[in-house]
């Protein structure tokens, strides 16, 4: 299925750097948006387990906020650096794009560079100011770095969806004119696709904490510190995922006028029935679709929110302006799969807890379940990326410019995913050593974590340059 | 002044800060990585943790708003750029990443082995990124970025401008560092490591000192408008900026380290303010100008607005910071 898509893609005559960059991109991209979300949602639940543990004078809150500080200094360190990789790569991989489309798509971005220098400035306060300030200041510190992590989220996620939607400037005679830089930020659906990525966010962040302190109890640490460092969490992303499909939902009204190639796409309408169904799994094998099964009229009250406006087929779309179809029908479905079952768990997990007064946390098989939500929702939002970029193809500006024109020609960029793909295990693998052995020391009760080599770690240098832990 | 020039200005003022700012927290991979063995270095690289910790991550956000006014206002000579010079951009991208993530990991390595792993690539790898950053800006200073971004993918930057430009970045960058570090050790009270880095600064001073005159005459040769510029318009800020040096030295060596490091600051702001004047007006050197690169004025518009807009939101509490770091509370570790 995959190699049938990628075959399909090839075909054309592109430039030798379209499918690496494509590649590369995807790969970049697929990395950063899970350490994006941390920075987007991470601040948030520290600034609540903070206000409890200092406003409620709870211990056991305020420990938690320390430790996930130091959680958040790895994670937003390497979240900053893969998203430089991103910009540059904006440049880069897409010259065609930048140059052309430049300085109509770049407001949102500058002002995005705001946002992080906010974000960056005030983790910078919060991380180092404990002990250091006064301790109310010290916790208001998370909330331009909250706030920064919101306005961040919309400004990149307008840019996305102004490739999807493209507003503020016309083309006439193959020159861009007319170009207004506010009109092309608040295009059309930036304001849902926001709505869409924020929350997804808080899910993601949400359950893979709370699956982090799910495992805790598994293993028997059933204590006050494990319950609230899952319930925070887990509160956060319940809320996110039942407004979730909502939104899901709203934001996809419409998509068969704005982009029926897509929705075509996602739907697997190979011709265009009234009423559609909905058409779970299946595969696309030269103009046939295998193995799905259609749930009559469900298509079209889903997609067009009606009993008989069809979803319209591929058969209307010219064969050079159809998007992989089978990648993006799985990575969408795979996202409504996912979003759905996770929406559901959490509405069982509450209603058991308010009406039934049950509590399902100490039931082995529901934590079992939330440490696997984290994963499921990173796969969710991997798999929603893959589903609206694969979609929007082969336009990199929807209808407007291919992203063949896009790429630029460098016939080495293979080489450039290779040494990627290589550096970005060793950033996964470091990071998850380093964090891991942050959790195992404080089990083991450190509390402050010193580096190896600082002032009390006892080291001696036996031979120069030779030197061993003491 | 048109707006373009506002513009163009505006993201050279985030260059200015960059390159002093980002460029003091590229520079103390040098005496990391001259540290010694792990009890020998642990002083220092603690002094270096402390000292870039809290600001690196603000620091670095500059080259991100260079880039995003850079690819807004004058997108076609950004593409340009970044096509000609994709090899160099790529390496210093490496090294921005490996310094990043090193730094991070090494803070909170379990044990010394791993912290030694982290600690070598956020060293190396910190004068790796300002070097090839400066092949860059040589490049493009020698005219080596045509206009539809053709140019060599390997002569644009291995010549003559680039390649010293690259090694004075880290020379400049090792400069600031040092006297930046010397005064945080001097005043947490650490007294004799705060003679050691005294002396090293001086060393590395009087050799960026050294490469800087050294170079002046190759790049005369090889980047004609640029030393045009340089002996011209940009000569005041060039005298300040030898001036500036000298004086950071004098004041190292008369043991004040707190002013050697503005006079550090102004050494290397001016020479990077004198480069922009002395490339006054082109963007691209010899190809392009920044009025014949500028995008479209609305765009142009809305980024004054921005750059206003950092001057409220972001210089603010960016001061804030670099207040708190140099604090009483702040400096004891």
């Amino acid at each position: 299925m995959i190699a049938h898509d990628a075959l399909s893609l090839a075909a054309a005559v592109d430039p030798a750097g379209l499918l690496p960059a494509r590649q590369q991109m995807a790969l970049t991209l697929g990395w950063h948006i899970i350490l994006a979300s941390f920075g987007v949602a991470f601040p948030a639940m520290i600034f609540v387990a903070h206000w409890r543990g200092l406003v409620r004078k709870d211990p056991i809150a305020l420990v938690l906020a320390q430790r996930w500080a130091k959680v958040s200094a790895v994670l937003f360190a390497i979240g900053a650096v893969s998203g430089t990789v991103l910009s540059f790569e904006m440049g880069l991989l897409w010259p065609g794009l930048m140059g052309t489309f430049g300085d109509v798509l770049g407001l949102p971005f500058a002002l995005e560079g705001l946002s992080f220098f906010v974000e960056a400035i005030f983790l910078g306060i919060y991380l180092y100011g404990w002990g250091r300030m006064p301790p109310r200041r010290h916790m208001l510190m998370v909330v331009p770095m909250a706030i920064a992590g919101v306005v961040g989220t919309f400004c990149v996620i307008s840019v996305n969806a102004w490739m999807n939607t493209p507003a503020g400037f016309r083309i006439v005679d193959g020159e861009v004119t007319d170009v207004d830089p506010w009109a092309a930020m608040f295009n059309p659906i930036a304001g849902l696709q926001f709505a869409h990525m924020w929350v997804a966010a808080y899910m993601l962040v949400g359950f893979t904490i709370a699956g982090v302190y799910a495992v805790g109890m598994l293993r028997g640490r059933r204590d006050a510190h494990h319950r609230l460092g899952f319930l925070i969490p887990f509160a956060f992303a319940s809320v996110a995922a039942v407004i979730q499909p909502v939104i899901g939902h709203l934001l996809g009204g419409g998509l068969g006028d704005r982009q029926p190639a897509k929705l075509a796409a996602f739907e697997l309408a190979t011709t265009t029935e009234s009423p559609s169904p909905l058409r779970l799994g299946g595969v696309l094998v030269d103009g046939e679709v295998y193995g799905a099964i259609d749930i009559p009229v469900l298509g079209s009250l889903i997609a067009q929110n009606s009993l008989t406006a069809p979803v319209p087929g591929l058969d209307t779309i010219p064969l050079e302006d159809q998007p992989p179809v089978n990648i993006t029908h799985w990575a969408f479905q795979t996202m409504i799969a996912i979003g759905t079952l996770l929406a559901l768990a959490v509405v069982v997990y509450w209603a058991v807890r308010w009406w039934r007064k049950r509590e399902l946390l100490d039931h082995t098989w529901f934590l079992g379940f939330c440490v696997a939500a984290g994963p499921l929702a990173v796969v969710a939002v991997e798999a929603g990326w893959i589903a609206t970029e694969v979609g929007r193809q082969p336009w990199v500006v929807y209808g407007i410019m291919r992203t063949s024109e896009a790429a630029g020609d460098y016939p080495s960029l293979w080489w450039l995913l290779a040494v990627t793909a290589v550096v970005y295990t060793c950033m996964t693998v470091g990071a998850v050593l380093v964090l891991r052995s942050m959790a195992r020391r404080w089990r083991q009760g450190e509390h402050d974590l010193p580096s190896p080599y600082g002032p009390g770690a006892g080291l001696h240098d036996r031979t120069p340059g030779k030197d061993r832990p003491a | 002044m048109t707006i373009e020039l506002a513009v163009a200005m505006a993201m050279f003022v985030g260059l200015v800060a960059y390159a002093v700012f980002g460029g003091a927290d590229f520079g103390s991979g040098f005496y990391d990585i001259t540290a010694g063995g792990a009890a020998r270095g642990a002083q220092l690289r603690t002094q270096i943790d402390h000292s870039i910790g809290p600001v690196w991550e603000a620091n670095h956000v500059w080259l991100i708003y260079v880039l995003v006014i850079w690819w807004t206002g004058f997108p076609s000579a950004f593409a340009a750029a970044m096509s000609t010079l994709i090899l160099p951009l790529l390496f210093a991208l490496l090294g921005i990443v490996l310094r990043g993530a090193g730094f991070a990991f090494r803070k909170y390595s379990p044990t010394l082995s791993q912290a030694r792993v982290h600690g070598a690539l956020f060293a190396g790898s910190s004068l790796i990124a300002p070097f090839f950053l400066g092949t860059v800006a040589g490049a493009i200073a020698s005219g080596r970025v045509p206009a539809d971004g053709q140019g060599d993918l390997w002569s644009s930057w291995l010549n003559t401008t680039s390649l010293l430009a690259g090694v004075i970045t880290v020379a400049c960058c090792a400069f600031l560092a040092g006297t930046f570090l010397t005064a945080d050790a001097r005043r947490a009270g650490h007294d004799e490591l705060a003679a050691r880095l005294r002396r090293h600064t001086l060393l590395v001073g009087v050799v960026t000192g050294a490469l800087v005159l050294g170079s002046l005459v190759p790049i005369t040769q090889d980047a004609p408008t640029l030393a045009q510029g340089l002996t011209g318009r940009a000569a005041p800020l060039i005298a300040t900026s030898i001036l500036g040096g000298i004086a950071a030295l004098v004041l190292l060596a008369r043991n004040r380290p707190s002013a050697a490091r503005i006079s550090a600051v102004i050494a290397v702001a001016s020479v990077i303010i004198g480069w922009g004047a002395a490339q006054y007006p082109w963007l691209l050197v010899d190809e392009v100008t920044i009025s014949d690169a500028a995008g479209a004025p609305a765009t142009l518009r809305a980024l004054l607005l921005v750059a206003a807009l950092a001057g409220i939101v972001v210089v603010p509490p960016l001061v804030y910071l670099f207040r708190l770091t140099q604090s009483a509370e702040w400096v004891q570790h």
